[in-house]
């Protein structure tokens, strides 16, 4: 009855009650919490959607096609983890390392892509010409909500009539003090992000532990497992963040 | 022998301190979770004694009001987080493995290192006794715990002790739904493991799913309390009920993490001395899972008078009272077992008893409190911690009294003293009623709870006075109960195996169990598996891994010691007196090398084999 | 069955046994904050469900704890060899103890629903019923009526609500830092006060009296001493009250009221304590306690000193007395008020009250009636 040494010595056969083996079920049970975690994230968000007293709301500032590819990025990176793995089960250790280098690397971009995001929703900068706006006020084209709050406050001479030559310039700068989206935002994606990076931490080590013998073997297909199963709950979570966060956060009416 | 990637020896200390800073046996750490829970159970006791003082007349200058209100904040967190639910963690530990015939848990290391997280969150939580500690009440409502409201540490160091205890539980919680999936003996089914076992097993689900949104409720605290963030911001449009909801979505399901333990052991200890199995025992089994699955239904009906609408209040109404049924069940069930069994009324058969008595009142005030009609009178007075301690102190206590009676021979090895045991019963029950009783009285002639004193004329004077004397009644029962386990164990008659004439695994192996508990694996047959032996149906042994039929267990292979789970919770704990402390010399520098600590000691965790491949093994 | 052999004589007697222990001990109609003296319709209605419920709960308590009893007596152990019949269960039993609580605790929940709605707003046939605005403060409750001439204006008192008798009254909520809680015991029960929610209730006091009320959520230091007080009053004199609140202050002659009027000046009172009582409808309030008419106040210190005789009225002795305690040493009445915190008569040393100073103030707010 091997109940200590828990790793994959018995082919995929496990000496456990279910056949299923520990660390995985562990690993189960662990995305069990961290779903109630990015769960308490997001309903927080959602209670918070379009209460803010302020701008800058998400219409104002979110970039849905640059989102979108850093989006596919980490969908794509999830491929290519299943790919490490698969390499891994064939033996092929050189395939195994391309990949699991690829999906880090995919990882960090993500990572990448969130920290300019954060950057350039902290310096968002609003310009525009008052006729601008005007005229697609006219024309009844959407208007962001920051163009608007600005429009009316620096637009409009006393007596109604629009001030053409205005030109507006002005810093809305989105951070977490700023309002009540910044704070559910930056802390709900902020989260995500340190999680991508603690399972990118996970994927180098296993990458250079790869180079020392008899650390990561075919064997030990488990150890790769177990991170594969993280990484791809991350991405999960992701896409439910881009779906409510982002898609909903530009369509009017959610 | 050098664990692999920082070539320190693994540790090999047959005996001493050493021994159990590194132990990794579930039986150690059982024991060391009971010890440290008692204790905290005392701190408690010490900070609700002097609570009673203050209270007993009125406008008495005992304590401050400052000093009052950390107490009842300090009292109401220690019970729960440092009391109750490591002495359940306790039980957990010392008899799980045992009733379901394995050697050890399925994450002996983790195991340990639940441990030691907790003992550092505990001690993180009493030492911010120093310097103030926090005052905001143990649900700790939004606004009052805004960095404008309270900016001492004292709200700080209550946030991250939650959360490090909360990381304590949830390794725990893991570790528990594996080892009770993954590793009972062959043929223990699901429905042929203990009650205890199960209603474990119930509530680590609950626990993986309940902690991370009180995780989530203190992190948003804590941004908002050091960088200014908005959850719980009025003026930016925040709200502070969000607080509530969250906690308290959280906190509904803690009370059934408390009780379900406690109805487990029940559910063991009345079969056994009752001589009959447990009546319906899928009912309870069944009664256990829809309490948990309902618990996450009936959050609010703390928040009744918060103003959510009576719509809602309505809705919460209901379901507060469904989930008196289930409740109801288990007790039925109960008395289902002892009608008509041979009873044998001991210390712990007494104690469990008690339990069901001092659980029925509870129930019965609690649904009082479902109703949010009526409760927008009792809401806020006495009348709550009257309910709140006949379910946790009658209940939840008792029936860990119960456990640690019955079990006292199995972890100890000796007979504990039947008379002191039976004092014992009866001071508790009789003070718990004399103190906790009257509560009732007072919250409905109007005593608001939380209150430091109240002024002479309102009539409180006189039940006040009886709740603090029934609190030295208390004191009495724990002081016998302690000499008795002192006494016991240092010089107690040694235990037999099966002192009770018990039903299950646990009592099949010697008291106190080897090392490795059961010489071989037992093949498990039917319910009670250890009491249908003993009725005549033998069941078959399993050779254990190694192949040939020891005598002596010496070729049994067991989880060595390692340093790693207690070098990681000593990152947890710098790391959180850094989180606390983070402008000291350089901002966040202890919290730094508390979290670097950490690391390494997670990454030589996961480098380490759980045995050296050629260590000598065996006990 | 065990039904059958329930002599059901026994268990209304030793509930009718039990509801009278419990409530020859436990209620007290005559005390200040009883439950059990509902002076109006919510009050009572709240009190009905208490009652239907301690008598179910009662004899389900009776009838478990009865069965235990019982039991533990019955099956004691006479032989210990004896292996009592193992019985696993009975389907029948168990699914009959799970549907017969499940119907009763539906009943009495249901049936509650009535109240709960009946209790959250005005009766629907109300028409315009008397609005007024309870804003909790760190440790007191200011009160804000509307001006019942102009629609645009509040006037403001604090700590005591006068409302005419019979008429339903309700109550916005609100608070202006942490969360607090209007309980007045004999008229409703509670709601909070919570920041921005914008909740509300309603009572209405069937009787004339005076009712006492304490803060029930706990607030911070001194939440224990966070009281106020309702009285009811006939509508004349309710007018009458409201039209004197209204009222500007008028200045006193006596030589010595009058260096306190001057001392409450410039001893920096009137920063935290407006004696103008009207203000504009949802204006922000002051710090402290409005004091206009302190001097008419049945208590001080947010219900915590008494200013009053027996008959209720207020007895100046009493008064200057409590003035003067309250004066001298706030901090010791009231632990963490925010005038001991932050005033500059208590926070420097070279800035303290004199004697003189404390004696010009009580006859000055004593006067102002």
């Amino acid at each position: 009855m091997s109940q200590e040494q828990i790793s994959t010595n018995h082919g995929d056969h496990e000496d456990t009650a279910t056949g299923l083996n520990h660390r995985k079920m562990l690993m189960w049970a662990f995305l069990g919490s961290d779903c109630m975690f990015f769960g308490s994230l997001i309903a927080t968000y959602l209670v918070y959607k379009g209460k803010s007293l302020v701008g800058p709301m998400p219409m104002d500032v979110f970039d849905i096609p640059v989102t979108s590819v850093s989006t596919f990025v980490l969908l794509m990176s999830s491929m290519s983890m299943v790919l490490a793995y698969a390499a891994l089960k064939r033996r092929n250790i050189k395939a195994f390392r391309i990949w699991m280098v690829s999906t880090a690397i995919m990882g960090a971009t993500f990572v990448g892509f969130q920290v300019y995001e954060f950057s350039s929703f902290a310096n968002y900068h609003v310009h525009f010409e008052c006729s601008e706006i005007a005229q697609d006020i006219d024309q009844e084209k959407l208007v962001k909500p920051a163009h608007e709050d600005l429009y009316q406050k620096q637009c409009l001479n006393p007596d109604g009539s629009v001030d053409s030559a205005h030109h507006v310039d002005e810093k809305v700068a989105l951070k977490p003090q700023t309002n009540l989206f910044g704070t559910t935002f930056y802390t709900l994606t902020g989260f995500h992000g340190a999680h991508v990076t603690l399972g990118i931490v996970w994927l180098l080590s296993l990458f250079f532990l790869s180079f020392k013998k008899g650390v990561i073997t075919p064997e030990k297909h488990l150890d790769v497992d177990l991170a594969a199963l993280y990484w791809h709950f991350v991405d999960v979570v992701w896409i439910v963040i881009f779906t409510v966060v982002y898609l909903f956060g530009v369509f009017p009416g959610f | 022998m050098s664990t692999f990637p920082l070539a320190i020896p693994r540790p090999v200390h047959p005996t001493g301190l050493w021994n159990w800073l590194t132990t990794i046996d579930h039986k150690k750490i059982g024991i060391l979770y009971g010890v440290t829970a008692f204790i905290m159970f005392i701190t408690g006791g010490i900070e609700a004694t002097l609570m009673r003082i203050q209270l007993a007349g009125p406008e008495q200058d005992i304590v401050s009001a400052g000093t009052y209100n950390q107490l009842f904040t300090m009292h109401g967190t220690t019970m729960i987080f440092l009391a109750i639910m490591p002495m359940g963690a306790a039980f957990f530990n010392f008899v799980i493995p045992l009733q379901i015939g394995a050697r050890d848990v399925a994450f002996p290391r983790l195991n340990a290192f639940s441990y030691w997280t907790f003992l550092a969150g505990a001690l993180m939580l009493k030492f911010s006794w120093i310097g103030g500690a926090t005052d905001a009440g143990w649900f700790g409502y939004a606004p009052l715990t805004s960095i404008d409201q309270n900016p001492g540490t004292g709200i700080d160091f209550w946030i991250i002790s939650l959360q490090v205890l909360g990381i304590a539980s949830l390794a725990a919680s893991f570790n528990f739904i594996v080892t009770i999936i993954n590793m009972r003996a062959p043929g223990m089914t699901m429905m042929r493991l203990p009650l205890f076992t199960w209603m474990t097993f119930i509530t680590a689900i609950l626990l993986v799913l309940a902690f991370p949104v009180i995780t989530v409720a203190l992190i948003e605290l804590t941004f908002d309390r050091y960088f200014a963030f908005n959850f719980f911001n009025v003026a930016k449009g925040g709200s502070v009920v969000l607080w509530q909801h969250l906690f308290w979505v959280f906190g509904h399901p803690e009370v059934y993490i408390l009780i379900l333990p406690a109805m487990g052991i029940v559910s063991e200890v009345l079969p056994t001395f009752s001589r009959k199995p447990l009546f319906g025992y899928a009912t309870v089994v069944l009664a256990g899972a829809i309490i948990a699955f309902m618990g996450w239904m009936v959050w609010s009906h703390h928040m009744f008078t918060v103003g959510l609408g009576p719509v809602a209040n309505a809705v919460f109404t209901v379901t507060t009272m469904l989930i008196a049924v289930p409740t109801g069940i288990k007790v039925f069930n109960w008395i289902g077992t002892i009608w008509g069994g041979s009873l044998k009324l001991n210390t712990p058969m007494l104690f469990s008893l008690g339990f069901i008595a001092m659980f029925l009142l509870g129930g019965v005030s609690g649904v009082m409190h479902a109703v949010s009609a009526s409760d927008a009178q009792q809401q806020d007075t006495y009348f709550i911690p009257a309910h709140i301690h006949y379910v946790l102190f009658g209940g939840a206590i008792m029936a860990l009294m119960s456990g640690i009676y019955y079990w006292f021979p199995k972890f100890s090895g000796k007979m504990f003293d039947e008379k002191m045991g039976k004092i014992h019963f009866w001071l508790m029950i009789v003070g718990q009623n004399i103190t906790f009783f009257p509560m009732h009285f007072v919250g409905m002639d109007g005593m608001p709870r939380r209150i430091y004193t109240y002024v002479e004329g309102m009539g409180w004077d006189m039940w006040n006075g009886v709740a603090t004397f029934g609190v030295f009644i208390l004191i009495a029962g724990f002081l016998v109960f302690i000499y008795n386990m002192v006494i016991s164990w240092k010089n107690g008659d040694k235990a037999p195996s099966d002192p009770w004439d018990g039903r299950t695994l646990e009592w099949s192996i010697p008291s106190p169990p080897p090392e490795y508990n059961f010489k071989e694996i037992p093949v498990v047959r039917s319910l009670d598996d250890w009491w249908a032996t003993k009725q005549g149906s033998p069941h078959k042994e399993v050779p254990v891994s190694g192949g040939s039929g020891e005598e002596d267990g010496h070729d049994i292979h067991l989880p060595q010691p390692s340093y790693w789970p207690f070098v990681v919770a000593i990152g947890i704990l710098i790391g959180g007196y850094g989180v606390v402390f983070n402008q000291l010399i350089v901002p966040w520098a202890l919290a730094s090398i508390g979290t670097f600590i950490g690391f390494v000691g997670v990454y030589a965790w996961s480098l380490e084999p759980v045995n050296d491949p050629d260590e000598n093994q065996g006990h | 069955m065990f039904f059958a052999r329930v002599n059901t004589r026994i268990v209304q007697l030793a509930s009718m046994l039990v509801l009278l222990f419990v409530s020859t001990m436990a209620c007290y109609p005559e005390h200040n904050q009883s439950t059990f003296d509902p002076h109006g319709p919510v009050a009572s209605r709240q009190l009905d469900i208490f009652i239907w419920i301690l008598i179910g709960g009662t004899i389900v308590t009776v009838l478990v704890l009865g069965a235990l009893l019982y039991a533990t007596f019955k099956y004691r152990r006479k032989d210990e060899n004896e292996i009592p019949k193992q019985v696993h269960g009975n389907l029948k039993l168990e699914i009959l103890w799970t549907v017969i609580p499940a119907i009763v605790v539906l009943g009495f929940s249901v049936a509650s629903i009535n109240t709960l709605f009946y209790a959250a707003d005005t009766p629907d046939s109300t028409e315009n019923p008397l609005t007024l605005e309870a804003i909790g403060h760190q440790w007191w409750f200011e009160f804000r009526y509307p001006h019942p001439n102009d629609a645009s204006k509040e006037i403001v008192t604090a700590n005591e609500v006068y409302i005419p008798i019979g008429e339903p009254v309700r109550i916005n909520l609100e608070s202006v830092d942490v969360i607090h809680s209007f309980w007045v015991p004999k008229l409703a029960g509670k709601v909070d006060m919570v920041p921005s929610e914008g909740n509300y209730m309603w009572f209405q006091a069937d009787g004339p009296g005076e009712f006492f009320g304490q803060c029930a959520e706990y607030c911070g230091s001194s939440h224990s001493n966070m009281n106020f007080k309702v009285v009811a009053v006939s509508r004349p004199d309710f007018d009458a009250w409201l039209m004197r609140q209204a009222s500007t202050v008028i200045e006193s002659s006596d030589p010595l009221a009058s260096e306190g009027a001057a001392t409450f000046k410039s001893a920096g009172c009137s920063g935290c304590h407006a004696l103008k009582t009207i203000v504009n409808t949802g204006s922000k309030g002051r710090v402290g306690p409005n004091l206009a008419h302190v001097g008419s106040r049945r208590h001080l210190a947010a219900g915590m000193m008494d200013n009053s005789n027996e008959n209720g009225t207020v007895n100046d002795a009493y008064l200057q007395e409590n003035l003067r305690q309250w004066l001298i040493d706030p901090e010791s009445i009231k632990p963490g008020n925010i005038m001991s915190a932050q005033a500059a008569v208590y926070v420097d040393p070279n800035k303290s009250l004199t004697e003189k100073q404390i004696s010009a103030l009580v006859a000055y707010l004593t006067s102002l009636k």
